[in-house]
């Protein structure tokens, strides 16, 4: 179906290599969270990795800045709609931290402070795809926006990059999280449109 | 879900000279949760397409929807809408999408309401809703704005319009002559006079611009409501446009 709303022109200008369909770009941070923002205290974070077999890999936040950090210049895209082109990141890669983790599991359910979670395959999380995120455009990341640390996987809607992340659980069988049962799509890549359940 | 269908603009009322409501015929639409949203997508002439989403202002009915358009001037898809968008014409919906920030109507528990600006949307569905299910459930509103003029569904949100729905407002810049409260941000005094007591268990939403929110939410908080009971919606500045 093809319908035109007649007298719409739009404004475009968006790179259509750069920004995904049905998206828009914004210059600003939009906040997009489902209850109040958590304060999480630097002195009591950690980031615990569990695997399938109950094996735990715990990171202090000093432990955290010690790793090698790296700093990720990349494109976002939110489900709802607008894309934040060229952001500038600092975080621990995935790959560093999953170094001496023994694991055969297919999926990661991510946990926040707060009790938000989100699920993605773990081939996601590897190969230089996701960072444990701290700092955004050379400051550290606002509470608001996921501060201290939020998971970073920016090929992916931004809901899977869970803000206050405090840990991966991983998995055998994948395991919907919080949007994700609420109706949305359950990998969520932005350049095949996969906002919601069917799509 | 994921099915677009055709809606025409049947209708419209506006609610301040910058905020349009759309009464949109949807055939086929069957009903919605109080605080869903849909998506909406224009396309030009050349196929050139524009998606937005939009919270829904009206109560749940079959084949029909209202929304409730602000204007931001520097938005793709809001001048088009609130300027341009002539009764009779098209555009293309699908939803309702979200199951989160939604009141459920069967609750018996109170219902505190918050809304910033055009983030009262969402919560005058939930009004809506209430009105037409019956529902006992008390609602406390507090409703934030700049002017007067701001100000949306004057006459459903007006004095005495329901007495299970009490209804304030906070007017941030300009108040109307002779109020009692000067101009000033929605404090957590407000909220403790004016929302229920953390003891009775509210179920809290918030909706607006996302300082706001996040001041509303934490303010929510301090008067030792739980994260739990504490549903948000933010718009944040270039998010519905």
């Amino acid at each position: 179906m093809n319908l035109i709303t007649r007298g719409f022109h739009g404004r475009r200008g968006g790179d259509p290599t750069r920004i995904p369909p049905g998206q828009y770009e914004t210059h600003d941070f939009p906040v997009l969270t489902v209850g109040p923002t958590p304060r999480v205290d630097t002195d009591t974070w950690t980031f615990t990795i569990t695997t399938e077999t109950g094996a735990r890999h715990t990171w202090t936040w000093e432990q955290l800045l010690a790793l090698p950090q790296e700093s990720p210049h990349t494109d976002i895209h939110c489900v709802t709609r607008w894309s934040k082109l060229d952001t500038d990141w600092t975080g621990v890669s995935l790959d560093t931290l999953l170094e001496d983790v023994e694991t055969t599991a297919e999926y990661a359910l991510a946990h926040s402070h707060g009790g938000y979670t989100t699920d993605l395959p773990l081939q996601d999380l590897t190969d230089g795809q996701a960072w444990i995120a701290h700092t955004f455009d050379g400051h550290p990341l606002d509470p608001e926006h996921g501060g201290p640390a939020r998971l970073l996987v920016p090929h992916l809607y931004f809901w899977k990059s869970a803000k206050w992340i405090s840990g991966l659980t991983l998995l055998d069988e994948d395991e919907p999280g919080f949007w994700e049962q609420a109706g949305y799509h359950d990998y969520g890549d932005p350049w095949r449109e996969q906002r919601y359940r069917g799509d | 879900m994921a099915r677009w269908t055709p809606a025409t603009l049947e209708a419209d009322r506006w609610e301040t000279p910058t905020a349009r409501t759309l009464v949109l015929s949807v055939p086929g639409w069957t009903g919605h949760r109080p605080g869903q949203h849909v998506d909406v997508r224009l396309r030009a002439e050349d196929g050139y397409t524009a998606e937005r989403s939009y919270s829904i202002a009206s109560a749940s009915a079959p084949d029909r929807l209202e929304l409730t358009v602000q204007l931001d001037p520097d938005g793709e898809v809001s001048p088009y809408l609130v300027g341009d968008f002539a009764v009779g014409d098209r555009v293309e919906v699908r939803g309702p999408l979200g199951g989160w920030f939604v009141w459920d109507t069967t609750a018996p528990d109170p219902v505190v309401l918050i809304g910033g600006g055009s983030g009262i949307v969402p919560l005058m569905a939930m009004v809506r809703e209430r009105h037409r299910t019956g529902s006992r459930a008390l609602f406390r509103l507090l409703y934030s704005l700049r002017t007067p003029e701001d100000r949306y569904y004057r006459t459903e949100l007006g004095p005495a319009a329901d007495p299970g729905v009490d209804v304030f407002v906070a007017y941030t810049r300009t108040a109307p002559p002779g109020s009692a409260r000067g101009p000033e941000r929605l404090s957590v005094a407000d909220l403790n006079t004016h929302g229920f007591p953390a003891e009775f268990a509210p179920v809290c939403f918030v909706c607006g611009p996302t300082g706001f929110v996040e001041t509303a939410a934490d303010g929510l908080l301090a008067l030792g409501h739980a994260p739990d009971r504490i549903r948000t919606e933010r718009y944040g500045a270039g998010g519905r446009r």
